[in-house]
């Protein structure tokens, strides 16, 4: 039934391949949100700014549990293999065909109905692949080694975000800033097909999984897995106990370690952009290995206290965290270098008048950079232009950090990816292991999709909403105020993981 | 152990009733009427598709807790 070591290494090759171009496919959307909005969904067009908030929240939230469901049906009823290569097909042709649909100005609203019937594509796929991916490693894996080998596919979330930082960085430097905007974004998109295809390739000549087959020829296989799954009062409260004890918590982790820090050095820090991503990839670069010795940990000494260990670390820490990160470029508490100071005035001309932008740079003793530039809008008769009878000036701020502060900034996230590891390196094991093979795919895919996508993936707009709500209430440290929602879903999860989980809890196969 | 199991499932069920007030009356209802597609979008996934998931689910689980369904004998 186990596969030797060679196989092993070539199952875990193919599968991690392909699920590390599905989050490719499904980070660059995200990554290049900015670009595709100006695009496809123009902010002053409302019918095509309301398509891209259902590309956003639909994809994320909605369609990801749903594809969970439909091929989670379809793997534990025809196979693991055709199901996951379906799944693969399916998001590298959305993807690549994102990357070839004509714009806004071409082609009107077919341009932002097409792209979001694509990312909800995309999304489909995705809540299908991953529960594919894991189910097939872990059941071609030895007994007492899942956790070891399950730990390679959780890396590919990880590192298909690390790979869509670095292919848009790449093209970033590689093209102009006018050649990035008018043609060069759309190469992330179209290079995935490429991808797709050799992942396709690899896994065509795989085998089907070697307990699911056998579970096939004993006619052991569901004949209606979402009903044995969900309708069944055994497997149902294991579906609940993996939600709400395990990949709620995680989904929430996952997602403040690998997003909300992201936004906050961009949005709160008005940390240079670039210098953002470059932090959180390297961050990514050293933690992902952690994914690996995490599994492997789960082997040895089980998965929950590893997985709860790591809820637990992140809920004390998070605050302490997030205020270090927030001091490294808090200026009030630095020196400033007034010999640095310049200041410089530009003015453009536009279609209504002329544009005044004001540039001022200074520098800190600790190597601390800010650019700040304001831009107001004057008519042709030199009258600034109002809005609600105030002039209309626009102020960013960029600032970027040398040195140790650097060093520090990356330590911060790094220490938030080695929680990300903790939670997330054995959960693939203990999802596959709780549940039997014959309905294997559907309930571990539902409560993984439903911990990630809904519960990560609320976690920008519930964290936002607490920030501007404490912002707007005068709070001094509004900008941590975000941080409780993941506090309190992990805090209520790992009570659940605790008290409910049993140190080696596995599918009881007798049980119908 | 297995008395805190069972009391802990009254506590989950308090709890997917607030999550249930907040998902409504705090999230959901208010950003209907705000005016924004945003918001509306957002509004109508909270209410329709988050709530039932998240409150019908973490009830459902409080009472099999309450119940003794995670109890060692039947895992």
């Amino acid at each position: 039934m186990q596969t030797n070591k060679k196989s092993l290494w070539k199952v875990i090759g193919a599968s991690s391949l392909g699920t590390l171009i599905e989050w490719y496919d499904f980070f660059i959307f995200g990554s290049l949100s900015v670009v595709l909005s100006t695009k496809f969904f123009p902010a002053d067009n409302p019918t095509a700014a309301f398509l891209s908030t259902l590309a956003t929240f639909a994809a994320g939230f909605v369609v990801r549990p749903f594809g969970a469901l439909f091929f989670g049906r379809l793997g534990d009823l025809i196979g693991r293999k055709y199901t996951f290569m379906v799944t693969l097909v399916l998001m590298g042709g959305a993807t690549f065909l994102i990357g070839i649909t004509p714009s806004f100005e071409s082609i009107g609203y077919f341009a932002p109905l097409i792209v979001l019937l694509l990312r909800l594509l995309q999304g489909l796929a995705l809540g299908g692949e991953y529960g594919g991916a894991a189910t097939y490693v872990a059941e071609h894996s030895p007994e007492g080694q899942r956790g070891y080998w399950t730990s390679w596919i959780q890396t590919t979330a990880t590192f298909g975000l690390f790979i869509s930082l670095v292919v848009i960085l790449l093209t970033r430097v590689l093209l102009s800033e006018q050649q990035f905007d008018e043609w060069g974004w759309r190469i992330p998109f179209i290079l995935s097909i490429i991808m797709v295809y050799v992942s396709y390739l690899i896994r065509k000549n795989m085998d089907e999984s070697p307990e699911f087959a056998k579970a096939k020829s004993e006619g052991k296989t569901a004949t209606n897995p979402l009903k044995e799954s969900f309708g069944n009062k055994y497997n149902l409260k294991f579906v609940l106990l993996a939600l709400f004890g395990a990949a709620m918590g995680q989904g929430v982790v996952w997602y403040t370690g690998q997003f909300y820090s992201m936004s906050f050095m961009k949005t709160v820090m008005f940390l240079d952009s670039d210098q953002a991503d470059l932090i959180l990839g390297i961050a990514l670069l050293f933690g992902t290995p952690f994914f690996v010795v995490c599994g492997r940990l789960s082997d040895k000494i089980g998965r929950k206290w590893i997985m709860m260990t790591g809820m637990l670390l992140a809920l004390l820490t998070y605050r302490p965290i997030y205020e270090a990160m927030y001091q490294i470029t808090n200026v009030d508490r630095k020196t400033e270098i007034t010999q640095a100071r310049t200041e410089n005035i530009e003015t453009r001309s536009t279609d209504t008048g002329n544009e005044e932008v004001k540039h001022y740079r200074t520098e800190y003793t600790d190597g601390t950079k800010v650019h700040i530039t304001s831009r107001q809008l004057h008519q042709s008769d030199g009258q600034p232009e109002l809005v609600d009878t105030v002039p209309h000036i626009t102020t960013k701020s960029v600032v970027t950090v040398s040195g140790s502060n650097y060093v520090l900034l990356v330590a911060l996230i790094f220490v938030q990816i080695l929680y990300i590891t903790m939670v997330y390196g054995p959960i693939a094991a203990f999802l596959v292991e709780i549940f039997p093979v014959k309905i294997r795919y559907t309930s571990m895919s539902l409560p993984y999709h439903i911990g990630n996508g809904i519960f990560g993936g609320l976690l920008p707009a519930v964290s936002t909403y607490l920030a501007s709500n404490a912002q707007s209430q005068g709070n001094q440290t509004y900008y941590l105020e975000g941080l409780w929602y993941p506090i309190i879903i992990s805090g209520v999860c790992f009570i659940i993981g605790a008290l409910y989980i049993t140190k080696n809890m596995t599918a009881n196969t007798d049980q119908k | 152990m297995e008395s805190i199991k069972k009391t802990f499932g009254i506590l989950w069920i308090i709890l997917a009733l607030l999550t249930a007030y907040f998902c409504i009356f705090e999230f959901g209802i208010p950003k209907l009427g705000t005016g924004h597609q945003e918001d509306l979008v957002f509004g109508i996934i909270i209410l329709f598709i988050l709530t039932p998931i998240i409150s019908v689910g973490l009830a459902v689980f409080g009472y099999y807790a309450l119940k003794g369904e995670y109890s060692k004998d039947k895992m």
